[in-house]
């Protein structure tokens, strides 16, 4: 455990929002570029990860235990997500035969 | 500190291959990777309890549903939908452009503090326990019901109505 926590003391704070930024970014350009509805919602799950890492990244340099238990919320929010938008793109594949969100667009204007 | 950078690195590979490749199924194993370095950070950072948690409820029930969802619709190559590239152009440039406002944002706020970790027990199981049940009581039996309602509500979204032609 020494070595682990000597590995991280030289690390700025500000690499970890970049990097949490970039896959952030990622995310969103999943979300933009892709049709496929699972594809979607993998990249929602992506952009989700990144905040919890920064949010882990905030607690330690604070020293506040707060932080990694509202990732431990997030994490319970994120698998109730996921349980119900499956379930809604089972019932659109059902319904529809495809999974694409072009067919989906009456909701659209 | 290299080995961060390192992880760092495969974290964006990994998260690049998710969003640009082809096969569904394919896109989710690189999402479990991608998973796996994140639980790598978390042991870096020495938060041991969401290490566990990332790992176990993540990569092992998450991403294991989707991928159930996605081999139960049979789905493959061929009847992947395609955006056309003006789009995707289009997409990478608004992506890009959010990246670029948050690092000029965090380059006008100069050059930050090392991160360190002054308590060595802060992200343990034990630590975390007692401040999940003594200050976060009430959030946490309130999760509890998100979560219920959450599997009752994919329950009767999932359910065929077959009983709708009888009644």
């Amino acid at each position: 455990m020494e070595t682990l926590t000597t590995t991280i003391q030289s690390v700025p704070l500000n690499h970890y929002i970049l990097l949490s930024a970039i896959i952030f970014s990622i995310g969103v350009i999943g979300v933009l570029i892709r049709r496929n509805a699972i594809v979607i919602f993998m990249s929602v799950e992506l952009m989700l990860n990144a905040v919890n890492l920064l949010l882990t990244a905030f607690s330690v340099y604070r020293g506040d235990a707060s932080g990694q238990v509202f990732v431990f919320f997030i994490m319970a929010l994120a698998a109730a997500e996921v349980a119900v938008g499956l379930a809604i793109i089972v019932m659109i594949y059902r319904n529809t035969n495809s999974i694409d969100i072009n067919v989906l667009n009456r909701l659209k204007w | 500190m290299n080995t961060f950078y390192f992880i760092a690195f495969l974290s964006i590979f990994f998260a690049i291959l998710v969003i640009s490749a082809k096969n569904p199924v394919h896109s989710i194993l690189y999402l479990v990777l991608t998973f796996f370095t994140f639980t790598i950070h978390y042991i870096l950072l020495n938060a041991q309890f969401l290490a566990i948690v990332n790992f176990i409820v993540y990569m092992g029930a998450i991403l294991v549903l989707f991928l159930y969802t996605l081999m139960l619709m049979n789905l493959n190559r061929d009847s992947e939908p395609v955006k056309s590239n003006l789009i995707k152009i289009a997409a990478v440039i608004g992506g890009g452009c959010f990246l670029v406002t948050i690092v000029a944002s965090l380059k006008a706020l100069g050059a930050s503090q090392p991160v360190v970790l002054q308590n060595p027990n802060l992200g343990l199981v034990k630590n975390l326990g007692k401040v999940l049940f003594s200050e976060y009581l009430l959030p946490f039996e309130i999760s509890s019901i998100l979560l219920l309602s959450a599997t009752v509500g994919a329950v009767l979204l999932a359910t065929k109505e077959s009983n709708k032609q009888t009644a």
